[in-house]
C-alpha cells in the first residue's frame, strides 16, 4: 500500500486532557494531566489494544473517541477531517462502545428489544417496523435466541447481558468499536465466546476497534496493533506480533513479564516494579516511568525521553536514542 | 507424611429457598497439610466461595452446612460453639477478601485495624499490637510503616490495601490462610508482586494456604494441587502439574481450551468455548451436573458417576478417563 492511501479512520492528534482536583476540601484545584499529548492513529480494520495501568489514561482516551468528554488540547479526526465540538452525534453513529460490566450498563427496566433499539430512536433512524427487523437481525448476529427479546437483562447470563451490548453497539453499524475490558467481567468459558464472537463480526462486518484490555493474553490473541500506556502517554506503539516477541519500553517488559500464563512449572514472576505507581497530580520529573525502572540512567531522571520513530510504530525511550547527533 | 491440617469429607450447603433447596456444593472433600497451598478453581456459581466460607464457619444463618468431617489440625469445626470458632478465626486460621475497600472498615485507621485481631487473641498490650503491625506492614513490602498506622484506607491504593489485608490476616501467624480471589481487582503488575508476597509468606511461616480464583494462570503459577469445581462439585482434583499436563474431566480440558496462551494459541484463530450454561443446582441434581454441556457426554452419564484415581492424588468424577487412554484393561 502506498503512503498517500486513505488516511486512518480514526486518529488523536496530541490530544491532551487536563481535570482540575482539588484535595482536601479546602485545598487549591490543581492540574491533573489525564492524557499529555497522546498521538494515536486507528486504520481500517485494525485491532488496537490499548494496555496499562489503572490510572494510566485509558478510559479517559475512550471517552474521548467517544464524544463523552472534549479534549482540553489537541484534536480528534475521522477519516482525515478534524470533528468540531458540536458534532458529537455525527461521532456517536460511527463510533460506539462495548463497555466492561454488563451487569451495570444495561437499563435493568427496559426489555432486551428496547435497549438494542435505543440508539435508533435516539438518533431517528427508521420506523418502528424498521427498528424491529434491525432488532431481529442483531440478535441473530450476536447469537441470541430470537425468545429473549422481551425478556429483561435480569433474566440473562453475563455472557448473554454482554451480548446484548454488543447488539445495541452495532445496530448503528458503527465502523469503529471502543472495547472498554469487553471480558473481564466474564467467566473464562463465556469470555472465550465473547472474544470468538467479537473476531467473528470484525471479519463479517470490516469493523475496527479500539480494545482497552489489562489482560495482555486477550490482547495478544486480539490485537493487530498494540499501544502502551503510561501515566497519560502513549510509550511504545508497534505492530503486535513484534510488541509481544520483543517489547522495547522497559515498562512493556515488565507488563508481560506479569502475564500469569497457565505453565505450572514456572512461578509468580519477580517483575522489579516498585509497587508505587505514582501520583498523576504530580508526574516524576524527565521520564514519567524512571522512578520503577531497572534501566535507569541519570538522564532519564531530569530530560522527557524522545520519540524513537520504528518502521511501524515508536518507543519514547533514552535508551533507544542514538548517540547524541550534531 | 504428616497428617493433614484440614480435612474436608462430603462437605454439602443447602440453600433454602422460595422455589426448593439450592444444593450450591454437593459432598466435596480434599485434604490441605501444612505449607501447601490448594487451589480452588471454578467460574461464578460453582460453590468455590461458598467452600472457603464453610471452613471458616462464616456461611449466614439460613444455609445449612453439613458433613462427615470437617476437621482443622485434630479439631472437628462442626462440632465448635461460635465463640470457639470466633477464638480461631484471625488466630490460627484467617481469610483475605477480594475487595479490600470493602472488607476493611472507613471508619477505623489502618493501625487500629491490624491490632485488633492481636489484642484479641494474644492479650497484648496496644503498644506491642502495633509494634507488631508495623512489624508485618514492613514484611509485605509496605514503606513508611508506622507513619500509615494512622491512615484510613480511602489513603491508600488499592495494591497497598490488598497488601494491609494480608498483613491483617497475618498478624497472629495463622496456620491455615485462606485467600478468596485476593488479585482480582488489581492490576496485573501489582497482582504478580502479591501473589509472589503471599507464595513468600506462606513457604516462610509453613501456612497451609487455600487460594480460590477463577484465573488458570493464577493456579499453573501458585497451587501445589488444584480442586476444579463445577456446579458444587469437585469435578477434578490432583496436584498442578497433573491438572495443567493431563486433565482427566472434560469440563477441566474445556476450560483449559478457553483462554488464549501465549506463544501457544494462534492469534486471531476461534479460542475453544464450552457451549450451555450451568444447570439450576435447585431440586434434585443426578448423575453428572455437566453433561448437558459435555461432548463426550453418554447416556450413562445420568448415573451416579464413580471417582477415578491414578496415581496417588489424581482424581476425577467421569465416566470417561481411564479407558480412552489406552491404559491396560
Amino acid at each position: 500500500m502506498s503512503e498517500t492511501a486513505t488516511p486512518p479512520v480514526l486518529e488523536l492528534a496530541s490530544v491532551t486532557k487536563t481535570y482540575q482536583v482539588k484535595q482536601g476540601m479546602f485545598g487549591k484545584p490543581k492540574p491533573l494531566h489525564a492524557l499529555s499529548g497522546v498521538s494515536l492513529r486507528l486504520n481500517r480494520k485494525d485491532v488496537l489494544g490499548l494496555v496499562g495501568e489503572s490510572g494510566c489514561g485509558k478510559s479517559t482516551l475512550a471517552k474521548i473517541l467517544l464524544g463523552l468528554e472534549m479534549p482540553t488540547d489537541g484534536r480528534v479526526l475521522v477519516d482525515g477531517r478534524e470533528i468540531a465540538p458540536g458534532e458529537r452525534r455525527l461521532l456517536a453513529r460511527r463510533i460506539q462502545p462495548v463497555f466492561q460490566d454488563p451487569y451495570s450498563s444495561l437499563n435493568p427496566r427496559k426489555s432486551i428489544e428496547d435497549i438494542i433499539a435505543l440508539p435508533l430512536l435516539v438518533h431517528g433512524i427508521g420506523d418502528g417496523a424498521a427498528r424491529e427487523q434491525a432488532v431481529t437481525r442483531m440478535l441473530d448476529l450476536v447469537g441470541l435466541p430470537a425468545r429473549v427479546r422481551r425478556g429483561y437483562p435480569s433474566q440473562l447470563s453475563g455472557g448473554q447481558r454482554q451480548r446484548v451490548a454488543i447488539a445495541r453497539a452495532l445496530i448503528m453499524k458503527p465502523e469503529i468499536v471502543i472495547c472498554d475490558e469487553p471480558t473481564s467481567a466474564l467467566d473464562v468459558s463465556v469470555q472465550s465466546q465473547i472474544l470468538n464472537l467479537l473476531g467473528d463480526l470484525r471479519e463479517e462486518l470490516g469493523l475496527t476497534y479500539l480494545f482497552i484490555s489489562h489482560n495482555l493474553a486477550v490482547v495478544e490473541h486480539l490485537a493487530t496493533r498494540v499501544a502502551v500506556m503510561y501515566l497519560g502517554q502513549i510509550v511504545e506503539e508497534a505492530p503486535a506480533r513484534d510488541l509481544f516477541a520483543g517489547p522495547r519500553h522497559p515498562y512493556t517488559t515488565a507488563l508481560l513479564e506479569s502475564v500469569l500464563t497457565p505453565d505450572p512449572s514456572l512461578s509468580v514472576p519477580d517483575t522489579h516494579l516498585g509497587a508505587a505507581y505514582p501520583n498523576p497530580i504530580s508526574p516524576p520529573p524527565g521520564c514519567r516511568f524512571h522512578p520503577r525502572c531497572g534501566k535507569v540512567r541519570d538522564i532519564c531522571r531530569t530530560t522527557p525521553p524522545p520519540r524513537v520513530e520504528g518502521p511501524e510504530g515508536h518507543v519514547d525511550c533514552h535508551l533507544y536514542s542514538a548517540a547524541p547527533t550534531h | 507424611m504428616t497428617d493433614p491440617i484440614l480435612s474436608v469429607r462430603r462437605l454439602t450447603i443447602d440453600i433454602p429457598l422460595a422455589q426448593g433447596t439450592m444444593h450450591a456444593v454437593r459432598g466435596i472433600d480434599f485434604d490441605l497439610k501444612r505449607g501447601e497451598t490448594l487451589c480452588i478453581v471454578g467460574e461464578s456459581g460453582s460453590g468455590k466461595s461458598l467452600t472457603s466460607l464453610a471452613v471458616m464457619g462464616l456461611l449466614s444463618g439460613k444455609l445449612r452446612r453439613s458433613a462427615d468431617r470437617l476437621e482443622f489440625a485434630g479439631i472437628d469445626l462442626m462440632r465448635q460453639k461460635p465463640r470457639t470458632m470466633r477464638s480461631l478465626r484471625g488466630d490460627r486460621m484467617a481469610m483475605i477478601f477480594q475487595e479490600p475497600m470493602t472488607s476493611l472498615n472507613p471508619a477505623y485507621t489502618i493501625g487500629d485495624q491490624l491490632a485488633e485481631a492481636y489484642l484479641l487473641h494474644r492479650r497484648a498490650s496496644r503498644v506491642e499490637a502495633l509494634a507488631r503491625a508495623v512489624e508485618l506492614l514492613g514484611k509485605v513490602g509496605i514503606t513508611a510503616a508506622e507513619s500509615r498506622l494512622s491512615q484510613y484506607p480511602h489513603q491508600l491504593s488499592g495494591g497497598l490495601r490488598q497488601r494491609v489485608m494480608i498483613a491483617m490476616a497475618l498478624m497472629c501467624e495463622p496456620e491455615l490462610i485462606i485467600a478468596d480471589e485476593p488479585t482480582t481487582a488489581l492490576d496485573v503488575t501489582i497482582q504478580a508482586q502479591i501473589l509472589r508476597l503471599l507464595a513468600d509468606l506462606q513457604r516462610e511461616m509453613n501456612m497451609a494456604m487455600i487460594l480460590v480464583t477463577h484465573d488458570l494462570g493464577i493456579v499453573a503459577r501458585i497451587a501445589d494441587k488444584v480442586a476444579v469445581m463445577y456446579a458444587g462439585e469437585v469435578v477434578e482434583q490432583g496436584t498442578a502439574r497433573e491438572i495443567f499436563d493431563n486433565p482427566r474431566h472434560p469440563y477441566t480440558r474445556g476450560l483449559l481450551r478457553c483462554i488464549p496462551v501465549p506463544g501457544k494459541t494462534k492469534p486471531g484463530e476461534h479460542l475453544g468455548s464450552i457451549p450451555g450454561i450451568v444447570p439450576s443446582l435447585v431440586g434434585v441434581v443426578e448423575g453428572c451436573a455437566f453433561r448437558g454441556r459435555c461432548d463426550v457426554a453418554a447416556p450413562s452419564c445420568a448415573d451416579p458417576i464413580p471417582e477415578q484415581k491414578e496415581g496417588a492424588e489424581h482424581a476425577w468424577r467421569c465416566i470417561h478417563g481411564q479407558a480412552e487412554e489406552g491404559a491396560p484393561a
